[in-house]
């Protein structure tokens, strides 16, 4: 197996060039999922890129991404593989007057050709690299993770009727969670744990030039004090990066694009793209100091 | 790789683990690895790939890190290079020296330069953190270091630097090259100039004295680390994961910790407590429409119907001990019932010390996440002739005066360390409350050895209804999540 990245700073870079800014520790830790050939979990607040960093990653080396998106109630036939009933009852008929019989055609259905690979067959069996993304695997139920288990720890699965199949390119393979179930120790044994936070501030006024281009450096280092300061607040919902850069873009919506423009009252009348409850709002303004609304 | 290396991974996880993270082998061999591909040329990289590897949970990390400072230092020795000078002798030594360090703080506060406050922190440690005893033992006080040093009162003067830069620098009145900090060298720091976001410098600076005040808890942990082995400072000088920090131990500190923890997991709890309900209401067969369903497949049953419960929220008592003893745990278990209370058709609290109170008013009809303590201060109410708890006569009130609150739906919740001043018990009391509610638990803050030593009748009632330790907050979320009926 030849590995995707020769160094930590090619991780870096080749992730900047499909737009993905990855910390120093995100960097590292993928090149090590890649070099040690372990699954990565990934973990942390709403918003910071963990599904992004796969897509980056599937961009950067060319392979195709597939996607595996967990909700209540998914299970082995929407995860795995299913057998296409409807064409083997099609086939069932159109023998019926063969010569061969029934053992020729047991044989025959349950093949290749009735089987519909769903995302983790379809990772395992790809003739190309892929990188496989397991999205929001606390969604799913318990019993999933006892599926997972087995491909995520020898990258292999076993189909009853067609034996075990074992992956050909061993796939990138990235696992999300939101923490609102907790995930099994033997699944998280297999895995490589990434807690990806909010950025750094320089981190995070790179990513606000590159995605909001037209502020000057000056206003993007203010939005981001701004942003910075309102997370240690504890508020019931921290501003994550996507709302940092969305703020970013009301601004230059609303024509300021230099700091001297940012003042009390345009923060005030705004606040509402980073926080998105009013009683986070409301203590926000204190802290910030800001001007009570203008009343109508 | 080498053996040392080796042995210092399988020793740093031992640390590890006697701080409560799991560590299993395998997780050694897959840092070994990670240390074998990343190299030890950085150490902040291999920081990262180590705690990939060895972790498996965000709330961790913070130990980690402690550890990683001890296990991994970044220098040996005082990392001077000769440019340190010897500890002070005298008093007025000691005042003028902190003195000037305090003006370089300030000075490297408002320049946000991580370097200059790195290298202070070093000289910080060793010029004013020298034990007397120092020349036998090597041996460091971070506590002495910051008491003679006083960081915060760095603040004033880093403001005023920050203010005369503001006001020197060019563009401050915004024909573009504004900004004087910002695209300079200090970008990720309170460097910014003028304009909106300098309203907020203060409290910039005031996190930066806090970060500085780790940074010197870091330096001394090394040095001492040196002198005296890591594994014993990794034993006594490293904190547990807040979650595992017990109630009664807690200092407001790790209160407003604890605290800041309540609204994440209040929000997790209740969607595993929804998802419990959901799956307790599916499963079992409606006969009656399953029958109906089949008349239109020939009389087979070939789509069964299920029965959908009624969705059934229970009432909620909690009984409160709020004498001082556990006031802090009690307080934070009020805090996440008060976040959760939509889970549950109706909650009633009632806090007491020897006399029962009702205190549903005050804590829900708070907005959440204000500060509840004066609810909880006035414990006047709840005490008479004295301030001791009294389990017993407090069962025997609730019986009296609020039986009506508890019915065939009621969970109550006691939480309290059942220790009652050699009072009567009156078990009797509480066995009549278990008998009208439809569960009573009692959360015990205390370990569950301490049960019925001196004054605790922990054991008597707990015969009577189900107690469980709670020393912790993994304790806590793990009883919410699997015990409290829903």
């Amino acid at each position: 197996m030849t590995p995707r990245f020769g160094s930590i700073d090619e991780v870096t870079s080749r992730l900047a060039e499909t737009g993905y800014l990855a910390s120093d520790a995100i960097a590292t830790t993928a090149f090590l999922a890649d070099r040690l050939g372990k699954p990565l979990l990934v973990e942390g607040p709403a918003g910071v890129g963990k599904t992004e960093l796969a897509k980056a990653v599937a961009t950067a080396t060319g392979a195709e991404l597939i996607r595996l998106q967990c909700y209540e109630g998914v299970d082995e036939s929407r995860a795995l593989y299913e057998w296409n009933h409807a064409k083997q009852l099609l086939r069932i008929t159109a023998e019926r007057d063969a010569a061969d019989g029934w053992d020729a055609l047991r044989d025959n259905i349950f093949s290749e050709e009735f089987l519909l690979p769903r995302p983790l067959l379809a990772a395992l069996r790809s003739e190309q690299p892929v990188v496989l993304l397991i999205d929001e695997l606390d969604k799913a139920d318990v019993e999933i993770e006892g599926l997972l288990l087995e491909i995520l720890g020898d990258f292999q699965v076993t189909v009853p009727e067609l034996g075990t199949i074992t992956a050909r390119h061993r796939p990138f393979v990235v696992l999300t969670s939101n923490a609102t179930r907790e995930l099994s120790e033997a699944l998280r044994r297999r895995c490589l744990f990434l807690h990806i936070d909010y950025p750094s501030a320089e981190l995070e006024q790179r990513i606000v030039t590159l995605r909001a281009p037209g502020l000057d450096d000056a206003l993007v280092a203010s939005v981001v004090r701004l942003v910075q300061r309102l997370r240690e607040l504890r508020q019931r919902k921290s501003p994550s990066v996507a709302e940092t850069v969305d703020w970013a873009r009301t601004l230059i919506a609303l024509g300021a694009t230099r700091d001297a423009d940012l003042s009390a009252e345009l923060v005030r009348d705004n606040l509402g793209v980073l926080l998105k409850h009013q009683d986070d709002i409301e203590r926000a303004a204190v802290a910030l100091d800001l001007p009570a609304p203008a009343t109508r | 790789m080498s053996v040392a290396l080796d042995a210092r991974l399988v020793g740093f996880a031992r640390a590890l683990r006697g701080h409560g993270v799991v560590v299993g082998t395998s997780d050694v061999v897959d840092a070994g690895a990670a240390a074998h591909v990343l190299g030890l040329e950085d150490r902040e990289r291999l920081r990262e790939g180590l705690a990939s590897a060895l972790l498996r949970r965000a709330g961790q990390r913070q130990v980690f890190d402690d550890l990683y400072d001890v296990w991994f230092p970044s220098a040996v020795g005082d990392r001077s290079h000769g440019t340190f000078e010897a500890p002070p002798a005298t008093l007025p030594d000691r005042r003028s020296r902190a003195e000037e360090l305090r003006q370089q703080l300030a000075r490297a506060l408002a320049d946000a330069d991580e370097r200059a406050l790195d290298e202070l922190a070093a000289r910080v440690v060793a010029e004013l953190g020298a034990l007397a005893n120092a020349a036998t033992t090597g041996s460091f006080s971070a506590q002495q270091a910051l008491d003679t040093l006083a960081p915060q009162t760095a603040i004033a003067g880093a403001l005023a630097r920050m203010q005369d830069a503001a006001e020197n620098a060019p563009g401050g009145s915004g024909d573009g090259s504004g900004g004087s900090g910002g695209t300079g060298a200090g970008v990720s720091g309170p460097a910014g100039g003028g304009g909106f976001a300098s309203r907020f410098s203060r409290d910039e600076l005031r996190s930066g004295v806090a970060a500085f005040r780790r940074r010197v808890e870091v330096e001394t942990r090394r040095r001492n680390a040196e002198a005296r082995g890591a594994e014993r400072i990794s034993r006594y000088a490293v904190r547990p994961p807040a979650d595992q920090t017990p109630f009664l131990l807690a200092g407001p500190h790790e209160l407003d910790e604890l605290r800041s923890a309540v609204g994440p997991l209040s929000r997790k709890l209740a969607t595993r407590l929804a998802a419990r309900r959901r799956r307790a209401s599916r499963g079992s067969i409606d006969v009656r429409r399953t029958l109906r369903r089949s008349l239109s497949t020939g009389g087979i049953p070939i789509r069964p119907a299920l029965q959908h419960a009624k969705p059934h929220r229970p009432d909620l008592v909690i009984l409160c001990d709020l004498s001082t003893s556990v006031s802090g745990f009690s307080r934070f278990t009020i805090l996440l019932v008060q976040a959760l209370a939509a889970q549950f058709r109706r909650v009633r609290i009632l806090g007491f010390v020897n006399r029962v109170d009702d205190l549903t008013e005050q804590v829900l009809g708070a907005p959440p996440g204000s500060d509840l303590s004066s609810a909880f201060d006035d414990l006047s109410r709840m005490t008479r002739w004295h301030r001791n708890s009294d389990y017993g006569a407090v069962f025997a009130d609730v019986v009296e005066h609020h039986l009506d609150a508890i019915g065939h739906r009621t969970a109550v919740l006691i939480l309290g360390d059942a220790r009652s001043n050699h009072t009567e018990p009156q078990v009797d009391m509480l066995r009549e409350i278990t008998g009208r509610a439809r569960h009573v638990s009692w959360l015990n803050p205390e370990p569950a050895r301490m049960w019925g030593s001196g004054d605790s009748v922990a054991l008597l009632y707990s015969e009577v209804v189900d107690m469980h330790e709670c020393r912790n907050l993994a304790q806590l979320r793990d009883f919410v999540s699997r015990l409290l009926p829903v």
